[in-house]
């Protein structure tokens, strides 16, 4: 494996965003929120598993909650796949945690939890964050010989 | 929290973070080798990008890491509650992320993705309360 010789300071970002790629993002958050919680519902139907029992793990997914869930994580999966294609991980990341915002939302709207005050300023916080990294560039650009290559090994 | 102790929740955790990041960083660097999707399909179609998705031998240990990490995530789900789990391991594998966005991937973490990757941390501790 080689790694490329120039340093990340000579590096350029790219930005282009379009609604399919937006759509995607979307599709990320969705799907990892509403697979954990039906994970969780379905892992709760099948109740603690012990070390002793462990390969219960295993048949986990005939739970419909669980098998659910794992349908959700694969609109997940694929949508991440083709996101990484074009935007670089520390890109992608907080578009992924903002689920967690969307989980706090409907625990409130949808469970009728008491959400405390800190948790709303958490949730404005995380939002912001979002918000500030999706409106800057989407991908790390290398300078090469032949021009700009945004593929890091594309070409070994 | 249920009847497990403080050392073994951690581990749990520790575990799932670790496998997760490993999974997240792994799978990156299989997609920028592999190059954007669109312009892939333009060229070689539908096929084309399943086939450079699936020639990649990177991706394979992204989807280990992942399948195992998904794994450790149904353990803990059946053993720490839901709402202790998911921050937890949230904000541990974006700090662990943006760590190896710019060590081990080389991505250039600019100073607008750090802020905003203080503020979402920020953001997910404010949560747990």
């Amino acid at each position: 494996m080689q790694e490329p010789a120039q340093s990340t300071s000579t590096s350029r970002h790219v930005h282009s965003m379009s609604f399919l790629r937006y759509f995607l993002l979307a599709l990320i958050v969705f799907g990892s929120t509403f697979g954990d919680v039906y994970l969780a519902k379905g892992m709760n139907q099948i109740g603690e598993i012990s070390p002793s029992r462990w390969h219960d793990l295993l048949f986990a997914p005939l739970n419909p909650y669980v098998a659910f869930g794992i349908v959700l994580l694969m609109i997940f999966y694929l949508s991440y796949l083709a996101s990484l294609s074009w935007a670089d991980l520390s890109y992608i990341m907080p578009a992924t945690t903002f689920g967690y915002v969307l989980t706090a939302l409907l625990a409130h709207f949808m469970l009728g939890e008491h959400v405390p005050l800190t948790r709303w300023i958490g949730i404005i916080m995380i939002t912001a964050g979002v918000g500030f990294i999706t409106g800057g560039p989407s991908l790390t650009v290398i300078p090469t010989p032949e021009g700009v290559s945004p593929h890091l090994e594309a070409h070994p | 929290m249920r009847h497990l102790g403080i050392v073994a929740t951690w581990l749990i955790i520790f575990l799932l973070v670790g496998l997760n990041s490993a999974g997240d960083m792994l799978t990156a660097r299989a997609m920028r080798r592999v190059g954007d999707f669109a312009e892939l399909r333009r060229k070689a179609g539908i096929l084309g990008v399943a086939r450079a998705v699936l020639t990649e031998p990177w991706f394979y240990l992204g989807l280990l890491a992942m399948g195992l990490s998904f794994f450790s995530l149904l353990a803990a789900l059946s053993l720490i509650d839901l709402s202790v789990v998911i921050p937890a391991s949230a904000s541990l594998t974006f700090l662990l992320n943006l760590l190896g966005a710019k060590f081990f991937l080389k991505e250039h973490v600019s100073r607008r993705r750090w802020i905003s990757g203080m503020l979402v941390l920020g953001g997910i501790v404010l949560l747990r309360t």
